[in-house]
């Protein structure tokens, strides 16, 4: 798998664990030899920037619209795909993405609502769900045993 | 930043869910069509959505969702020559896919006790 492109997918920032993680996939993947993209509203990528502003975590920052945008106009997809979501609005993405890409897709859906949206979800996908809203740690664990298959 | 936020439009729904964006298109419109996300409506905008994706026709009026990642889904309604056009276009549509016309339906403008802010500027000052 190494070489493959990887999107992150960020939703509203408001969650804060979702900056957290992101940078964390983002190096992660990278330093397994995915060529990660990570992209974001206005708001949550400016708080990776503010975050990693070397740009050593996150070496592709773009806008969330507009890379769609590029993949509904078939000027650019990925391999795989993580969509984080905390709302309606974030599922409503992925499931976007879902119809538009053909990326591998998982679905991470955190915050306190977490159980309650993964059940809206209708679209193929893997979903890692984990109701935490601050503390990353539980969610981090669950991302590195799906890392742990992706590197084998 | 799409051109639907520098149109003349007006928010029928807002801040809600796709789902219930999407019932209230089929609830509140004379003709719906359904599409795949990504469709392109006025030149540059790629509809985000849940498939299957409704937009609604009243007369001339178009009637569709806008999905903010932050704010939620929001069910515009655009009335000009562009949304006579796109209803055209998806009228043609129908057509080619050989399932005739949408059927048509009663209109039932749903009653909301709260008024939506007439446009999003309204909303940021919230």
């Amino acid at each position: 798998m190494a070489g493959a492109k990887v999107l992150l997918m960020m939703g509203c920032p408001e969650v804060p664990i979702q900056t957290s993680i992101a940078l964390y996939l983002s190096h992660k993947l990278t330093s397994s030899g995915f060529d990660v993209t990570v992209a974001g509203t206005g708001a949550a990528n400016q708080l990776l920037k503010v975050s990693d502003s070397d740009g050593y975590y996150v070496k592709k920052l773009v806008n969330l619209d507009k890379t769609l945008e590029n993949v509904i106009e078939k000027r650019a997809d990925f391999d795989i795909c993580f969509a984080f979501m905390h709302n309606d609005a974030g599922m409503t993405y992925a499931a976007t993405m879902s119809a538009i890409s053909g990326a591998k897709l998982y679905s991470i859906v955190f915050g306190r609502n977490a159980d309650a949206l993964a059940e809206t979800i209708e679209f193929d996908c893997e979903k890692i769900i984990e109701k935490a809203a601050h503390n990353p740690i539980q969610l981090k664990k669950k991302l590195d045993s799906i890392l742990e298959g992706m590197v084998e | 930043m799409s051109c639907i936020e520098q149109m003349k439009y007006e928010i029928l729904l807002d801040r809600t869910t796709y789902k219930d964006a999407r019932e209230y298109i089929e609830k509140n419109s004379d003709e719906v069509f359904y599409v795949s996300p990504g469709y392109k409506i006025f030149r540059d905008y790629h509809i985000i959505g849940v498939p299957p994706i409704a937009l609604g026709a009243k007369g001339s009026a178009l009637t569709f969702t806008y999905t903010k990642p932050c704010y939620g889904t929001f069910v515009l309604t655009v009335d000009n020559e562009d949304s006579i056009k796109e209803i055209e276009k998806l009228r043609e549509k129908e057509k080619e896919k050989g399932k005739g016309a949408p059927s048509p339906k009663k209109s039932k403008p749903s009653e909301s006790s709260k008024k939506p802010p007439s446009s999003f500027l309204d909303m940021w000052k919230k």
